[in-house]
């Protein structure tokens, strides 16, 4: 009888300092909570503010105290944004840089790390350390040159400039990739070559399909540099008509510079796609890049 | 042929041949989009030269301009120098608490990674035109405000003093880009680590400068270099909000090179200007990877 009394006693007392430290910790949760909340407003205000703005009369966006929500959002301020600014063309224009960038980085990125990841060949680690070192060039200083020679050639004024780079391997793609291919085991090429296939199909058929989270992070970055560009487009385009979006944007500033309701929703309209890439991608992208990224 | 080549199997040879294939796109592009460029700009620098007529040798000329009788240069380097004073730490610093705070494991987390990610993945354009409006000194968001509690607030991008600031505060708005890069860090630490750090009574203060701070060194360091080449490269910024106003206020060096070489179509001296900026940038990458045996912790 005693004893259960103590085991009851000593339950008991288990039961208290449980309840207590989940009080502490809830308590701790909920200043985590309150801070992480607060954060977040504040990290959202100036995207909050371009929405509500995109929503309004020409004659609120000025008015003081401004409207935090607008009573009557004018949802035709869209439209008239699109009517008003070639802001469906920019977007196709950026659209097609992408995807043209997109299949530079596909077609070229794997056949490299390839090379670098499975054949031993002379001066291979001299190599692989000058295409790093690559990494680390600012691109200014390639302009000039550059430049002469794009008009040298004639491909000024044409997306050549913008698109040829990614048909050559962008390094920082090349080294991810190729650490990528390194932790596949070559047992499965071996496998694949008894079975008659050759170095290239190999990379087709093994390779490639294995590798597809450091291909995906190819294709999202790619997206997210060539959407956001904006130094190089404003240099190697002159027609209005052919700019990408984030250099139509900033030209629009320039030339209309008191619409602010029709310059917020284009703005906004103009990110959309990086966001829908973001929520589709995240998953792998974290992955992805936790994985094969810095380790030190 | 090369003795290395003799020495070789003919496997070996195929092998070989086979990576240098596989390379040669690379190559190509090495010598045409690095190679290229970077001997031409050293050249180019040497010449005065307008695109129109060909290069003149001019010798150190260029160089002279730049170091004894340009105030823009002079001007443009301390603009860029004080923005990377300024937002640097603070994006490594801010960046690392972030990254803290987004690691608890609390429901609810994803969400609030995506919200601090987001910014990060906004244009530079989209950013700017966001934060003109953002900031606007009578009807923006932060000074009404300030407003609220009594206080004049300044006018950001439009005031001489505080235009330059103001890039920087914008720029510590994307400051989730390096958080997600130490989250990564994080997440790569032996959790045993921890757990036996508590065994032995380690609290949680002494278990950040203890365990995670020496093991987050590494991402720390690769951060510093990537943050630091990308802070000296402002530029879309300062173009898009103040056209490097006001009173050159926020006038960096690239937005003086672009100015000096696809508006003014002073090529050479553009060129010295290029050579100037990547010499900077190598030599603060350069002293920050020497002292880094002092800092960064390895495993091995």
């Amino acid at each position: 009888m005693k004893t259960d009394r103590q085991a009851l006693g000593i339950q008991r007392q288990l039961r208290r300092s449980a309840r207590r430290k989940r009080l502490l910790r809830i308590s701790g949760h909920s200043i985590v909570y309150a801070l992480m909340i607060f954060l977040a407003i504040v990290f959202m205000l100036p995207i909050f503010w371009m929405a509500s703005t995109s929503l309004k009369l020409p004659q609120e966006i000025f008015a003081w105290p401004p409207e935090w929500v607008p009573s009557s959002p004018q949802w035709g301020n869209y439209a008239e944004a699109f009517g008003k600014y070639p802001l469906a063309r920019y977007m196709l224009n950026s659209a097609i840089l992408v995807i043209a960038n997109i299949a530079g980085g596909l077609l070229s990125v794997p056949i490299i790390a390839y090379g670098f990841a499975r054949f031993d060949f002379p001066f291979k680690s001299a190599l692989f350390l000058l295409m790093l070192s690559t990494m680390m060039v600012p691109g200014h200083i390639k302009l000039i040159p550059l430049f002469w020679l794009y008009q040298k050639l004639g491909l000024i004024d044409t997306y050549a400039p913008l698109i040829l780079p990614s048909y050559f391997g962008n390094p920082f793609f090349i080294f991810l990739m190729t650490q990528f291919i390194r932790t596949i085991p070559r047992d499965l090429d071996d496998a694949a070559r008894i079975d008659g296939a050759g170095n290239w199909g190999i990379l087709y058929r093994i390779i490639i399909p294995l590798s597809r989270p450091a291909l995906t992070v190819v294709v999202v970055f790619t997206f997210v540099w060539v959407w956001n560009d904006f130094l190089e487009p404003i240099i190697f385009l002159r027609d209005w008509d052919s700019y990408p979006i984030s250099v139509g944007l900033a030209f629009f500033q320039g030339r209309y510079s008191v619409e602010w309701h029709l310059f917020m929703g284009a703005t906004l309209v103009s990110i959309v796609p990086i966001l829908l890439l973001y929520f589709f991608a995240q998953k792998h992208l974290i992955g992805g890049l936790a994985s094969i990224g810095v380790k030190g | 042929m090369p003795s290395f080549w003799r020495n070789m199997t003919a496997q070996e040879r195929r092998s070989a041949r086979t990576g240098y294939l596989a390379l040669a796109p690379w190559a190509f592009g090495f010598l045409v989009f690095y190679a290229f460029p970077i001997v031409a700009t050293f050249y180019f620098s040497l010449t005065q030269w307008t695109l129109v007529d060909p290069p003149v040798w001019v010798g150190l000329d260029n160089y002279t301009r730049m170091f004894t009788r340009d105030p823009l240069f002079l001007s443009s380097l301390k603009a860029t120098l004080l923005f990377v004073a300024l937002s640097l730490p603070l994006k490594l610093v801010l960046g690392l608490m972030l990254a803290l705070l987004l690691n608890l494991k609390i429901a609810g987390m994803n969400f609030f990674r995506t919200v601090f990610f987001i910014p990060a993945v906004i244009s530079g354009v989209a950013v700017s035109l966001m934060w003109i409006w953002f900031l606007q000194p009578d009807t923006g968001v932060v000074n009404t405000l300030l407003s609220y509690v009594g206080v004049q607030g300044p006018y950001w991008f439009w005031d001489r003093d505080w235009a330059l600031p103001s890039v920087a505060i914008m720029s510590i708005w994307k400051v989730g880009g390096a958080a997600i890069i130490y989250l990564a860090g994080l997440q790569n630490i032996p959790a045993h680590l921890y757990e036996a750090a508590e065994i032995d009574g380690a609290g949680k203060w002494r278990r950040f400068w203890r365990i995670t701070l020496p093991l987050l060194t590494p991402t720390l360091f690769f951060q510093l270099i990537i943050e630091l080449i990308d802070a000296f490269k402002i530029f879309t910024e300062a173009f898009v909000i103040t056209k490097g106003g006001p009173l050159k206020a926020t006038y960096f060096f690239l937005y003086y090179f672009y100015e000096e070489a696809f508006r003014n179509f002073n090529m050479g001296y553009a060129s010295a200007l290029a050579l100037f900026l990547l010499a900077v940038i190598m030599g603060c990458t350069v002293f920050v990877y020497r002292t880094s045996d002092r800092w960064v912790y390895y495993e091995n």
